[in-house]
């Protein structure tokens, strides 16, 4: 199930990763390709190194062994510089948020553009904070807001409107509905998928959330025994027959969110 | 009706059904003329003053600098012609829709994914405030003098409070010993506060006994009386600095830890579990921490004031050729025996000062892991400044009842 499917135009390309921790192998021979404008979830039990596979990506962790190209570069042992291109076509939100604590909202979303577009004059900048922070689905007060004055789904929405500053063409997402409630969850997930929508995202989304995965998820990567089991939509998933994949798509909590999900198709 | 078909946008443009009219509340994009309607042939054919801003190729955030000076410096009435764009980001729809929407300018030759993505901007065109607001600055002055009073008083008081807590505490810890006295705590803070400050403490007093050693024989030189130098090492050292010094350090390397360990603690919830479990922290976090620090003190400013005297000697033997014998024997008459117990009795009042104010601050956090830092340099500066007061007063009173 590592094929990919038709027409796909990779944006990354992951070969025969292998990351360790000392003696601990986290990933042995990981391959996965994500292709333009799709949404791909990925996910796996604890400590099965999602988020060092999404660490090892953007290039926080250098991997012991293996291929990483994204956007059609290759990103291991790449010099600063030259990496400084990427990761301006890239938009990151991290599991808590990682806004900067001394910064306002919009002063967070400006970060970015002042870093890369030092040109643009302060009312632009401020015009162009303050629409992508309606853009991250934040009402108009929270822009002179400090993080730590935000409860967690709008720390989350404002990470977004960060991510989304420079007009990213790939969006990594860590964990984006952890700690919301039901219904933020549900909001959080329409967001993203509205935003990958208009703008033509891909989005590399890790996630816990069975409903994310239903309800917004182009394909599936399931994490387990340090290495890719499978890529699909859940039915494909399910015709793998591995006792993990059963158990997470067909457990108590599997089966509920896949009934309101047919619901709400249904209805 | 003829139409303009440019490069590698073409696919999108011109494509049946024309545009429809969008319907927004927003006005501007209405002003966009659909493409293949405008009249191509002679865009600004009524108008020969219409100005015409023709994007060629991107109109991306890395040209935003440039294109939004571009539009500032035509003049009024402004066509943007889009028809030669070959690709748009958000911010480049924002430029042409703030200037549709401020400057009236009419917008031609739009593709119909540069048409949605204009619909898109213009819909999260929510007139935000960026910054906080800003109060004039009189004000502002005034209101933080203000705050800064208000919250002495609140920090006097919530450490009076807390100077209670700890004594409630240290009331039951005595009342039952058995069961609420932390044996392995209060070890552990002993090693910690005690054992692993003595090499640092060591070296510091070590090196001041030699500077103070050095000062003084220069200034004595000069009116021939460098054998005095031994009364001031000594006296400076047992009565003052020892204690002040290992005071100072205690703060910064204790004191600083308290308040960090349990403002962390509360940050994680620790201190709400342990409540709700039954223990109190002030038995379990605070008291054994105080009980090393108090007893630590005295202990540590002895080594402190016996590593300076070290020092001091090596100096006067090295330099000033006094020989080691005769150096103690001076130290002997010259240094009262009041001078060690003025160090002794300060050096726990410090510990318990040091101790106080690092865990009164490290229960104050609230909120986020920024509080433990400011947390923290608040319960160093506190605590060194209490100390430093508290050494002027007791010098004024020991001399006072006649330990001079």
């Amino acid at each position: 199930m590592t094929t990919n499917p038709k027409g796909c135009d990779p944006v990354i390309t992951i070969k025969d990763l292998k990351n360790a921790f000392g003696d601990q192998v986290i990933h042995d021979g990981v391959n996965l390709t994500v292709c333009r404008g799709e949404i791909l979830g990925v996910v796996g039990g604890s400590g099965t190194g999602k988020s060092v596979l999404l660490r090892s990506i953007i290039g926080l962790q250098t991997p012991e062994s293996g291929e990483i190209e994204v956007l059609g570069e290759n990103m291991i042992d790449r010099d600063e510089d030259e990496a400084k291109n990427i990761r301006r076509r890239w938009g990151i939100l991290f599991q808590n948020g990682a806004l900067f604590s001394t910064l306002t909202v919009a002063e967070n979303v400006e970060v970015p553009i002042r870093e890369y577009f030092p040109y643009i004059t302060p009312p632009l900048l401020d015009e162009i904070a303050s629409f992508k922070i309606a853009m991250g689905g934040l009402p108009a007060d929270a822009g002179p807001k400090f993080p730590s004055e935000l409860s967690g789904g709008m720390v989350k929405r404002a990470g977004i409107a960060r991510a989304l500053a420079l007009d990213p063409e790939l969006l990594f997402l860590d964990e984006p509905t952890s700690g919301l409630d039901p219904i933020s969850a549900a909001a959080f997930d329409q967001l993203i998928l509205s935003l990958q929508k208009r703008l033509g995202l891909t989005v590399f989304l890790i996630t816990h959330d069975l409903d994310t995965l239903h309800s917004i998820c182009d394909r599936i990567a399931v994490l387990a025994d340090k290495k890719v089991i499978g890529v699909g939509t859940i039915p494909e998933l399910l015709a793998l027959d591995h006792p993990w994949i059963q158990e997470y798509f067909n457990g108590p909590r599997g089966r509920a969110a896949a009934a309101s999900y047919d619901r709400e198709v249904t209805a | 009706m003829t139409c303009r078909i440019k490069g590698g946008g073409g696919a999108g443009k011109c494509g049946a059904p024309p545009f429809v009219r969008l319907h927004l509340p927003l006005w501007p994009i209405s002003r966009i003329n659909p493409p293949c309607m405008a009249e191509h042939d002679h865009p600004q054919g009524d108008d020969p003053h219409r100005s015409v801003y023709r994007v060629a190729g991107a109109l991306t955030i890395t040209r935003a600098a440039t294109t939004q000076r571009e539009i500032n410096a035509l003049p009024d009435p402004l066509t943007i012609d889009l028809s030669e764009v070959e690709r748009m980001d958000t911010v480049g729809a924002w430029i042409v829709y703030r200037t549709v929407r401020d400057r009236h300018a009419d917008v031609i030759g739009a593709s119909r994914d540069e048409v949605s993505l204009l619909k898109q901007v213009s819909e999260f065109d929510a007139p935000a405030r960026v910054r906080p607001e800003e109060r004039p600055s009189v004000l502002r002055v005034l209101t933080e003098i203000g705050e800064w009073i208000a919250e002495i008083g609140v920090t006097l008081l919530g450490l009076l409070g807390f100077f209670g807590a700890v004594l409630v505490g240290s009331a039951n810890v005595i009342r039952r010993p058995a069961r609420r006295f932390r044996v392995n705590a209060v070890v552990t803070r002993f090693d910690v506060v005690g054992v692993r400050a003595l090499g640092i403490i060591g070296l510091m007093s070590f090196l001041i006994g030699i500077v103070i050693a050095q000062q003084g024989a220069v200034q004595l030189a000069q009116f021939g009386a460098e054998v005095y130098t031994i009364n001031l090492i000594g006296r400076i050292t047992v009565r003052e600095l020892g204690v002040l010094m290992t005071a100072i350090m205690v703060a910064g390397r204790s004191g600083s830890a308290f308040a960090a360990q349990i403002g962390t603690m509360k940050i994680t919830e620790e201190i709400d579990a342990m409540r709700t479990i039954g223990v109190s922290p002030i038995e379990a976090l605070v008291i054994p921490r105080m009980m090393a620090a108090i007893l630590m003190m005295p202990l540590l400013a002895f080594w402190a004031i016996l590593t300076a005297l070290f020092g001091g000697g090596l100096f006067v033997w090295l330099d000033l050729t006094i020989p080691p014998l005769t150096y103690v024997q001076r130290l002997q008459e010259v240094i009262p025996m009041t001078d060690l117990w003025i160090a002794l009795i300060k050096a726990p009042v410090f510990g318990f000062i040091i101790a106080l104010s690092g865990c009164f601050q490290g229960m104050l956090v609230e909120g986020n892991s920024e509080e433990v830092g400011s947390r923290t340099t608040t319960a160093v500066v506190q605590s060194i400044f209490l100390v430093i007061v508290l050494d002027a007063v007791f010098a004024v009173f020991f001399s006072s009842i006649g330990w001079k």
